[in-house]
């Protein structure tokens, strides 16, 4: 017996392939010449900063934006022509709040639930709130919700129809670690169940959590792969320096040949670069002092980003 | 103790309130300036109602729409006729041959006057028999019936100057019987209530659909929705039908107090009556509809539904008489429904005419809301490009 998946979508593994994408908005090139696979059942983490294009792509592949150039699909479908079946396999959490604040928690959900033609609004909204852990608040005003549950509503209202692809942007910003670890957990329970989900965020430790990540900026895919991946192909070379006055120091090693980068990270300040003999022969100097302890270490993923923005934004001038 | 030097230290440079002021007051220019439509509106409301008020509207009006039921051809007929003409009120637009015609010209509006000659008048007039001539008004709208009427008393002696068949005769050879009809009191009730039918009716549908759609843009729901599987015709639709029964509502209880508190008869049938409003209503609410496609926010959709509820005020016959209008303005009229609407309300409540006799405001009515939905629909965004 044939699964219903197979019958209405290609049989393939990748969820979303597009290549070349480009969008602007009148003079401003917004993404350009983007492309990326992501696969079924994968956690796909979309990093990059503000205006970086995360949401113009994201609306690209829901149908919401019509692509200046450039091919793809979606779940199978293609996004130019064929934005009505993606819509009804693809839920969509905007980065704003876009339930109505002023319908209950119920009415909401059962509002979805009939937009998409499910059989039994009521008990598809009623098995969600139980799902959410919403039971006591279903009649309360989504508008008077806090934060972290309104992003449980949010992701509730999108995984409701049975999606076969969330597409999530930015769905923690604000939200209190807490509810934040618990929004993650129920994305991977989500994702093991067979769901592909693209996630855009900016914190570190979520990219983390991702199966595979891609950087955006300026509307250029930078980067993409696993986390380990990503770090690996920076061929950034990180040292962690220890010690006293550390203030003084990043002022002094910054611009120094071979240095890219110098942050301060707690206590301690990572000095990174690209060239390893320049680099060496700038920090030689200091790993002489006493009060300093220096350690080859791993970049961080957030050292890499930032390397590959201050990159861009070079060739970009 | 620590505090209070410091704020003394700290003196209040001169004219604090002055640059304060100036401060906020710089921002309010640059956000007007910004601010398009607000922008329009401080010229457009000036401006529009300092050119209706001073070309378009006439509350004496002239060159009314009169029938005439010639039914003898005699000189003294046609001297007649040229006196109610050189009175600047009368303009003889329809000639008929029956009183059916006569009767149905009135009643749906398309004439404000009618003249009946009777068979026989001349030769009645030598004999003296005294015979009268009917002036038969459209007086649901005293105003625009009231001066033309006014002017009936002076017509015989007028008629009788170049042609004195009769010789200088007092009383005069015949007489002009004005009939007031369906109005024969002139009471102002009688049309207002049916005229702010319709003029509440396009105040409340406009301003609820126009906020409908820029408040889910404003709000952030839109982009949602969007993603959703809905079309664009299904969220207008969503949208419009409840106020369709909200409006429906809001006619009932106008024509329901109008009727107990005023007296104002219903002689048409109430059938028709709902149907024509129904489809008022859709009109309006496909305009509200329209706006709110074109706003950027909820302001600017109130104050577009602002601007289109001007010129319905003035220019449909609501608060002027319509047939006083320049021909400019009565196309300008034409093409908002509120005119037809008023035509048909007034015509169905006080005149008793029906669907046959409202054919071409009906179908007008039909045709604008048709043009209002279609430009609704496609002016909807499936996407945010």
């Amino acid at each position: 017996m044939q699964s219903v998946a197979t019958l209405e979508t290609p049989a393939t593994d990748i969820a979303i392939d597009v290549h070349g994408l480009s969008k602007s908005f009148g003079s401003r090139k917004v993404v350009s010449d983007l492309s990326m696979q992501v696969k079924r059942g994968a956690i796909y983490g979309f990093l990059g900063p503000n205006g970086s294009g995360k949401t113009t792509t994201i609306r690209m592949l829901c149908g919401l934006l019509t692509p200046d150039s450039g091919e793809g699909t979606c779940l199978g479908y293609n996004i130019r022509t064929e934005a009505d079946k993606i819509r009804r396999h693809v839920g969509y959490m905007t980065q704003r709040f876009s339930l109505y604040q002023d319908l209950s928690v119920r009415e909401n959900l059962e509002f979805v639930a009939r937009l998409y033609g499910l059989t039994s609004p009521r008990r598809a909204a009623r098995d969600m709130i139980t799902r959410l852990g919403l039971n006591g608040r279903e009649e309360q005003l989504a508008g008077e919700l806090s934060g972290g549950w309104k992003q449980r509503l949010a992701l509730g209202a999108c995984t409701l129809p049975s999606p076969k692809l969330l597409l999530l942007d930015e769905p923690t910003a604000g939200v209190d670690p807490k509810a934040r670890r618990e929004f993650w957990n129920e994305i991977h329970a989500l994702a093991a169940d067979g769901l592909t989900v693209l996630v855009s965020t900016h914190y570190m430790d979520e990219a983390e959590r991702c199966h595979e990540i891609a950087y955006i900026a300026y509307g250029q895919l930078l980067t993409h792969g696993t986390v380990q991946e990503v770090i690996a192909h920076s061929a950034l070379i990180t040292y962690t320096v220890n010690g006293a006055q550390l203030n003084g120091l990043q002022a002094e090693l910054a611009g120094k040949p071979g240095i890219d980068m110098v942050a301060p990270f707690g206590n301690s300040l990572h000095v990174s670069g690209r060239d390893e003999q320049a680099l060496e022969a700038s920090i030689a100097h200091y790993r002489a002092r006493s009060d300093l302890t220096w350690e080859r270490s791993e970049p961080s993923l957030e050292d890499v980003f930032i390397e590959l923005m201050n990159r861009a934004q070079d060739n970009f001038r | 103790m620590s505090i209070t030097p410091r704020m003394a230290e700290r003196r209040e440079p001169p004219f604090g309130a002055l640059r304060r002021t100036f401060a906020m007051l710089v921002k309010e220019f640059i956000q007007l300036k910004r601010d398009r439509v607000s922008f329009a509106m401080i010229v457009m409301i000036p401006v529009m109602q300092l050119l209706l008020f001073g070309y378009a509207i006439n509350t004496t009006p002239r060159h009314l729409p009169t029938a005439v039921l010639l039914q003898e051809d005699s000189d003294l007929a046609r001297s007649v006729l040229k006196a109610l003409q050189n009175t600047a009120y009368f303009r003889f637009t329809h000639q008929v041959r029956t009183v059916e015609e006569f009767d149905n010209l009135l009643q749906s509006g398309t004439v404000l006057f009618g003249v009946e000659i009777p068979r026989g008048f001349e030769r009645a007039v030598r004999r003296g028999e005294h015979p009268a001539l009917l002036v038969a008004a459209d007086a649901t709208d005293p105003v625009a019936s009231g001066s033309a009427m006014a002017a009936l008393g002076r017509i015989t002696e007028t008629a009788l100057m170049h042609d004195r068949v009769a010789g200088d005769v007092v009383p005069p050879p015949f007489e002009v019987r004005a009939h007031a009809r369906y109005n024969p009191a002139g009471a102002s009730q009688l049309n207002i209530v049916p005229g702010l039918t319709g003029t509440i009716l396009t105040l409340t549908m406009l301003i609820f659909t126009a906020l409908s759609v820029t408040r889910e843009l404003e709000r952030g729901t839109m982009e949602a929705l969007l993603s959703m599987p809905i079309r664009p015709v299904e969220v207008m639709m969503g949208k419009i039908i409840p106020y369709v029964l909200i409006g429906f509502v809001q006619a009932a209880l106008i024509i329901g107090l109008g009727t107990s508190l005023f007296g104002v008869p219903i002689y048409g049938s109430l059938m028709a009556l709902a149907l024509l409003s129904t489809l008022f209503i859709t009109s309006m609410l496909a305009v509200g509809y329209t706006f709110s496609t074109l706003a950027q926010n909820q302001l600017q959709a109130m104050q577009m539904s602002m601007m289109f509820f001007l010129p319905n005020i003035l220019l449909s016959g609501f608060m002027f008489p319509f047939a006083g209008m320049p021909g400019w303005a009565q196309w300008i009229g034409e093409a908002l429904p509120l005119t037809h609407y008023l035509r048909i309300v007034r015509a169905i409540m006080l005149k008793g005419a029906t669907l046959e006799n409202l054919r071409y405001d009906s179908l007008m009515l039909l045709g604008l809301t048709l043009f209002a939905m279609t430009i609704a629909v496609t002016r909807f965004r499936r996407t945010l490009d």
